[in-house]
Formats: C-alpha cells, sequence, structure tokens
C-alpha cells in the first residue's frame, strides 16, 4: 500500500477541523452582527386565508415586535411554541410568524392544533425572503425595533429562560426609544 | 462545604490523570514494571475521587443546596427526589461530570481486570485513557465548573427543563455517554496498539469486549432516545434525522463495523489497519457528538448552552485526540503487515462487505449533518437536510447491508462455498417470497414491500445456523436443548442481534406506510374514528401534580362498541421553569399503538385532539433490545471474558496463541 494514502484520514479530518473552527466563530454572534442595526430587508409575503392583508415592510412600523421564522417540520419550532403561546396570551408583545419553506396546509393544520401565538403569519413558501434575512435555521427569531429595524437575531427556541434574561430587557429597552 | 469537597476531589481526579497519562509510558518506554504499575493504581485512585466528586454534586442537589450556582439553575425544592438526582447530568456541567465519571470507570474497569494483559500494553492503554481523562477534567474545571457557587444563595432554584423531567431522562443520558465513552477504550487501545508497533490477534480479543459492552450501551442509549422523544415530544415521531440524533447514530454505525472487523483481526489476522482506523474513528463520532452537542455549531433541540469558549476547548480536545492518534496512524499503521488473503467468498470478505456499507452509511449520515454547514461557508448557500435526504441514501443501503447479512455468518473462514451457503438459506427464500406475497396482497407500497422481504429473509436467515442445530442429524444425537446449548454463546449473539436488527427493521417498514391520523375538534361526548377504533372524549380536567399543573383528557377506547380501555392525555404546564408538555396518552401494543395526543383548547369549550394508530411501532424498539441481548449473550461467551485469554486459548486449539 501506498504510504501517502495512511495520510488520508489525518488530511480530511484537518479539513474538517477548519470547518468546525470556522463554524465556531461565525456561530452565533457574528450573524447577529451582521444584521443587526440594520433595517428589515424587502418583506412582502401572503397571508394564508386573508386576501385583505400581507405581511410586509409596514407591518413592523411604529412598535416593537417578533418576527419568529418556523415550520410546521421543525421539531425545536414545537418545543418553542408553548412559550410563545403565552407571550401571545400575555399580550407581552406582537409577534409575527414566517413560515419556511412549509406547505400551507400542513403549517395551518400545525396551528389548528397547537393554537396560535401570530398577530400575523407570512407564508415563505419558496424561502425566498428566509435567505434574505440570513436564516440558518428554524427556529429563530427576530426582535425589530419601531422604525422597522433588526435589533437582535435569537437563534434557536426562546425558553423562559432566553425570554426573561435576554429579550424582555431588550425589548423593555427598545419601547423606551422613542 | 460538599461543593468545595467535590471541587477539591476533582482536582485530585486531575492531577492523578496526568499521572496517569504520563508515568506508565514512561514505565514502558524503561521497560519498568514498577512505573507501568502506577497506570493502574492511578487509574483506580482516580475513579475513587471522580465518584466522590460525583457523589459531591448529587448530594448537592438531593440537599436542593442552592448556594451552588449550578443547583440554582437546574432544580427546584419542589421536584419529585428522582428528577433532583436526574437533573445532576440534565444540564452541561453536569453532564460532562458524569462523562469523566464514565471514562474514570471504564479506566479503573480495564486496570481491574486487564491484569492478564501483557503489562506494556496495559500501561500505554491506561496512559492513553489518562490523557483523555485529564483533558476532559481540565475542560470541566477551566471552562464548566459544577461547584460553582452563588452568592447570595437564592430561596429556591430555577427548575428543571420540565421535558427532561421524564424517566426517559434519567437513563438516555448515562447509557449513550457508557456507550460514546466506551469506545474510548477501544481508541486508547488501538494507540497503545501504533506505539508498541503490533496488533496480534490477541488484541483484537482484548478489545472486543469492551467494544461490544461500549456499544450495547449505545444501543440502549439510542433506543430510550428514541423512545422518550416518540412519547414526551407528542407527536407521535420516534426519529427525526436531528443532529443530535445524528452524533449518537455515526459512532453506533461505525462502532458496528468495528466489533465486525475485530473479529476478522482475531480470527484471522487480517483487517489491521483498518480496525484501528475504525477504533479511532468510531471514538473520533462520539467526540464530535459531544463538541456537536455542546458548542451550538448546529441548532438542534437537544443543544445544551451555546457557547462558543467551551466549543473551541472541545475542539482542542478534538484535534489533540483524533489529530494526534491519525498522525500516529499515518507514520506507524505501514508497520501492521497483513497476514492472511482471503477469498471473495468467505466469512472475512463478508465482514470486509459489512463495514464498506456500515462505513459508507456513517459517511453519508456525517455529510448529512454537516452539509449545512459545509455549504454555508464553502459556497456562502444555505443547504439542509433533512429527513428526505438521509431516508434517500440510508434506507437502500441498509437494505443492502440486510441482504448479505442473513449470508455472511454462514460462510465459511478462507474460502467459502456460496452455493452451499445459499442452499442453507432456503428457509429464508421461502419465508421472504411469503412475506412478500403476503405485503403485495395487504397492498403495501412498493418499499415497504421490500424491505418486508429482506426484513424477513434477515430474521429466518440468522437463524439458520440454530434452526438446522435444532434438526436432528446423525452426527448429532441428543436432545434439542442439548443440541442448541452446544452452540457457542457467541453465535447465539450474532443470531439474536441480527434477528433484532431485523425486527426493527420489520417496525419501521410497515410503520412508516402504514400510520393512520385523525386530527378532530371533540368536546367532551363526542368521539373520533380511528383504524377501527371509536375514541371518546369524556372529560377535560384540572389536575394537580407534585410541581406542575395539567389539563387532563380522559378518553375511552372502544373497538365495535365495546369499552377495551381508557386512555388519559395531558397538557402540563411547569411553573418552574414555566413552560409546557405534552403527555401524549398511550396504549401500547405488539400490533398497534395508539397516541392520543391533545392540543389546543376553543373557545367554546372544544380541544384539538391529535389521534394516530402506529402499526408494530414497539417493535422498532423490541429490535433494539434484542440487539443489546444478542450482544450481551456474546459477551457471555468465555473465549471473549476479558482476563481468560490462557484457559480460551485450550478451550479453542483454532485461535492461533498470540
Amino acid at each position: 500500500m501506498n504510504r501517502a494514502v495512511l495520510f488520508l484520514p489525518l488530511a480530511i479530518f484537518m479539513g474538517l477541523v477548519g470547518y468546525f473552527a470556522i463554524g465556531l466563530t461565525r456561530n452565533p454572534s457574528e450573524i447577529r452582527s451582521v444584521l443587526v442595526d440594520k433595517p428589515l430587508p424587502a418583506i412582502d409575503l401572503p397571508v394564508p386565508d386573508r386576501t385583505d392583508i400581507r405581511l410586509d415592510n409596514a407591518t413592523f412600523q411604529g412598535k416593537v415586535s417578533l418576527l419568529n421564522v418556523f415550520a410546521s417540520w421543525c421539531i425545536a419550532c414545537r418545543v418553542e411554541h408553548p412559550v410563545l403561546l403565552r407571550l401571545a396570551s400575555e399580550k407581552a408583545i406582537p409577534i409575527y410568524g414566517l413560515a419556511w419553506k412549509d406547505k400551507p396546509e400542513e403549517m395551518k393544520a400545525w396551528i389548528a392544533e397547537l393554537g396560535d401565538p401570530y398577530s400575523l403569519i407570512g407564508d415563505d413558501a419558496k424561502g425566498r425572503t428566509a435567505i434574505d434575512l440570513g436564516v440558518t435555521g428554524a427556529p429563530e427569531t427576530f426582535v425589530i425595533d419601531r422604525k422597522g429595524k433588526i435589533r437582535y437575531k435569537f437563534v434557536g427556541p426562546i425558553d423562559d429562560y432566553a425570554w426573561e434574561s435576554t429579550l424582555k430587557p431588550l425589548i423593555k429597552l427598545l419601547e423606551a426609544e422613542p | 462545604m460538599i461543593a468545595e469537597i467535590g471541587h477539591f476531589c476533582l482536582i485530585l481526579a486531575f492531577v492523578l490523570s496526568l499521572v496517569q497519562s504520563t508515568v506508565p509510558h514512561y514505565g514502558a518506554a524503561q521497560r519498568s514494571l514498577a512505573l507501568m504499575g502506577v497506570g493502574r493504581t492511578s487509574a483506580i485512585a482516580q475513579l475513587i475521587f471522580l465518584l466522590a466528586a460525583f457523589g459531591c454534586l448529587s448530594i448537592a442537589f438531593a440537599i436542593s443546596d442552592f448556594s451552588v450556582s449550578l443547583v440554582a439553575n437546574n432544580s427546584h425544592s419542589d421536584k419529585p427526589m428522582i428528577y433532583k438526582l436526574s437533573g445532576v447530568w440534565g444540564n452541561h456541567e453536569g453532564s460532562m461530570l458524569l462523562w469523566v465519571l464514565i471514562l474514570g470507570v471504564f479506566g479503573g474497569a480495564v486496570a481491574i481486570f486487564g491484569r492478564n494483559l501483557p503489562p506494556s500494553l496495559l500501561a500505554r492503554t491506561l496512559a492513553v485513557q489518562g490523557l483523555i481523562g485529564a483533558m476532559f477534567i481540565a475542560f470541566i474545571l477551566f471552562t464548566s465548573n459544577p461547584f460553582d457557587r452563588l452568592d447570595p444563595s437564592p430561596v429556591n432554584g430555577s427548575g428543571l427543563n420540565p421535558l427532561l423531567q421524564d424517566p426517559g431522562l434519567a437513563t438516555h443520558p448515562p447509557f449513550l455517554y457508557m456507550g460514546y465513552v466506551g469506545f474510548s477504550i477501544a481508541f486508547s487501545f488501538a494507540i497503545a496498539a501504533l506505539i508498541e508497533g503490533k496488533v496480534e490477534p490477541a488484541w483484537a480479543r482484548w478489545v472486543r469486549p469492551w467494544t461490544l459492552a461500549a456499544w450495547c450501551f449505545l444501543t440502549m442509549g439510542i433506543m430510550l432516545g428514541s423512545a422518550w422523544a416518540y412519547y414526551e415530544l407528542g407527536w407521535g415521531g420516534w426519529w427525526f434525522w436531528d443532529p443530535v440524533e445524528n452524533v449518537s447514530l455515526m459512532p453506533w454505525l461505525a462502532g458496528t463495523a468495528l466489533i465486525h472487523s475485530a473479529i476478522v483481526v482475531e480470527k484471522r489476522d487480517a483487517l489491521k489497519r483498518w480496525t484501528i482506523l475504525l477504533a479511532i474513528l468510531t471514538f473520533s463520532l462520539s467526540l464530535i457528538g459531544t463538541f456537536l452537542v455542546r458548542s451550538g455549531v448546529v441548532t438542534s433541540v437537544h443543544s445544551f448552552a451555546v457557547d462558543p469558549e467551551r466549543g473551541v476547548f472541545i475542539l482542542g480536545i478534538l484535534v489533540v485526540t483524533t489529530g494526534g492518534a491519525l498522525v500516529l496512524y499515518a507514520l506507524r499503521a505501514a508497520d501492521l503487515k497483513m497476514a492472511n488473503l482471503f477469498s471473495p467468498v468467505s466469512r472475512e470478505a463478508s465482514l470486509v462487505l459489512n463495514n464498506v456499507f456500515l462505513v459508507s452509511i456513517t459517511g453519508g449520515v456525517f455529510l448529512g449533518t454537516f452539509i449545512s454547514l459545509i455549504a454555508r461557508e464553502t459556497f456562502g448557500t444555505d443547504v439542509s437536510a433533512g429527513a428526505p435526504v438521509f431516508n434517500f441514501f440510508f434506507v437502500p443501503m441498509m437494505l443492502g447491508l440486510m441482504v448479505f447479512m442473513a449470508l455472511g455468518p454462514i460462510l465459511a473462514w478462507k474460502r467459502g462455498n456460496l452455493r452451499a451457503a445459499l442452499f442453507r438459506l432456503r428457509a429464508a427464500a421461502v419465508a421472504a417470497v411469503g412475506a412478500g406475497a403476503s405485503a403485495i396482497i395487504m397492498q403495501q407500497e412498493p418499499w415497504s414491500t421490500l424491505a418486508l422481504v429482506i426484513s424477513v429473509w434477515l430474521l429466518v436467515g440468522a437463524m439458520t445456523t440454530v434452526i438446522e442445530k435444532a434438526m436432528p442429524s446423525g452426527r448429532d444425537s441428543g436432545s434439542l436443548w442439548s443440541r442448541l446449548a452446544s452452540l457457542p454463546r457467541a453465535t447465539w449473539g450474532t443470531t439474536v442481534a441480527h434477528a433484532g436488527i431485523a425486527i426493527t427493521a420489520i417496525g419501521i417498514a410497515v410503520l412508516s406506510y402504514n400510520t393512520s391520523e385523525t386530527v378532530a375538534k371533540l368536546t367532551p361526548g363526542q368521539s373520533l374514528q380511528i383504524a377501527g377504533y371509536e375514541l371518546k372524549l369524556i372529560s377535560v380536567s384540572d389536575e394537580q401534580g407534585p410541581n406542575y399543573t395539567a389539563k387532563a383528557a380522559r378518553f375511552e377506547l372502544r373497538q365495535d362498541g365495546k369499552l377495551i380501555d381508557r386512555v388519559l392525555s395531558e397538557k402540563r404546564s411547569y411553573p418552574n421553569p414555566g413552560s409546557e408538555t405534552t403527555e401524549a396518552g398511550i396504549r401500547p401494543g405488539l400490533i398497534g399503538t395508539l397516541y392520543v395526543s391533545l392540543g389546543r383548547a376553543y373557545d367554546d369549550g372544544a380541544w384539538a385532539v391529535r389521534a394516530y394508530y402506529h402499526p408494530l411501532v414497539v417493535w422498532i424498539w423490541g429490535g433494539c433490545l434484542i440487539m443489546v441481548v444478542g450482544g450481551t449473550l456474546s459477551l457471555s461467551d468465555r473465549r471473549l471474558r476479558v482476563g481468560a485469554p490462557i484457559r480460551a486459548r485450550r478451550a479453542q486449539p483454532a485461535v492461533r496463541p498470540a
């Protein structure tokens, strides 16, 4: 056997380590910094079963709100869902949903089964808007200020701890802004 | 005080692991038995201090000592005692402590049971084990100290994620870790062999029981995780191709390949380089699993605290362990000479084929898991592999593997006779044709028909040896029992484990294409129909649990108008921390499982109810249990027993002496 072949596993491994190392630096803080304090990209999504209204940039004007990326195929979204429902029932903050790469029927069945925490849901079946938003996975949640700027991006399911320690204080601050 | 004692014990264990990782190496180089002996002593001492440290943390959780930061963040005085204790490993710091404790248990076990190993091999194995221990204990001490104090201490803790307050969580991580960490022994043996520069059949015989034990634990751990997801996440899924599931499956696949290739090393003195590489690979995949869950490189439900600093540390450990091992492999593997050749039709060849399949599948799962990371950093695009992508390659390759699994064990070593072997499989062929015909009559989809045919082929084929033994023949008289008992335990192990795979596969094949599902809006008194059953909502009431409140929906299950069972499905609200879980109402059965989950409440007093009928779903986990039984049977074969090589050699003259 050629001796060089024996180095192959090492070479592959070092390549992987490179990716892991980059993955570590990118995640999640850098993704945040790229988007934070930029206005929301252009959004114009249909709202299922509604013809009178669309989820667009105007939706986010004049109030602090959350834009939550979810999908019926996403397991972590199931875990997050009860937290969103509770926030909605406490009227803590308006939550807008972005149904990412989801079939409308499946998404609607999901909402029908588990309850609807969203003020409006935008249907991003093709995932086009999610790309503009730099979505890397579901669930992800953007905190949007009164002027429609992204102020924070939360990656992964929001749990109680994340809400109390990170999101709630931040939203308080943003709501105090003019 | 308890926390400080625990912390101190952990520091002592760290110092001991440093001693263990250096002195025995030096002793082996100097051929000093006394210095090599330090490896055993320090491994056992390290185990004792790790046990003490873990015990201290457990006491802190049991008595709800909220002055310990970890307890305050993850426990609550209202929690039942069992979840106070399982809460020890329901968080990052505590689970790492469990990880090193299990590492210490395995190291201590090698020290205690490995007395018959050549002293230098034992010394080097323990030294490598000590180095792994040192790195992970350092990781805990420097980045994730579970004994940190909190001042002032809170009146009560913030509770454990209710999804994790479950018997499944109490048992799933320990088994999983025993699997992951158990593979470290195979790794340490491989590195020791590379340093020594020789791999002998005896080496494989020493490594195999440890690997097999780790494999059994990992199988059990994965099964418990899957069952937990099924009944706790509340939507009837049992496998999601979630990154964290994948990282437990990869060491399982590689470890399965390893226990098979080690057989070839043991019996035929071949495949040595490959087996060493597999041993390195299997443990490395376990480490990657640990890295992935704790670094946040890929998002997943299972992720612990996303903390890049910890990720960097674990990545460092991975580089030292795997990178170092692969450097050593590249430099030394050429010295491992292949002693024996074999024909393409032979037991060896079938085991090679097994390895080709398993390693390819591992590679596919690996690529699918990390494709999003690789694509994002290389091409700047977002690609993610979901279940369809995984099923696309996993199902056909697994089925291909299963076709050959029936054949391999009945081929002879060195040069087999394919025709004779196929003739011996005639019963399996008949059964497979029968299964195919029944599947077609029952109008199964093509994929599930094919899967059923192959699974039944494997199920009956796996039992060929046993069936032949059960048939009376001239050569072998005696009672049925004595004839069956004359088969070696290892043969029984193979038979049972392979049959377990077949049973799991049958469960998956039938479940995947025959699940029925209904969602209905029900008010108490109304019912829904599913799979020939009538499910009637009787009442929804408020219940008070020890640390939660629940909406409890009571159902009656009727078949042909007759009441056959009652089902309880709950939605629980835990105030500490505030969150909800779905406790699905499950009526398990060998044929089919009825699964009821309670959805949202409507304003008019109605409830969304989702009911599933899952045929053969319990076969999936039952098959896993059978695999574990098979592995344990094989482990109990005296040939494999650690410390029995000398006696075994006398009993088995066919095995070449070391």
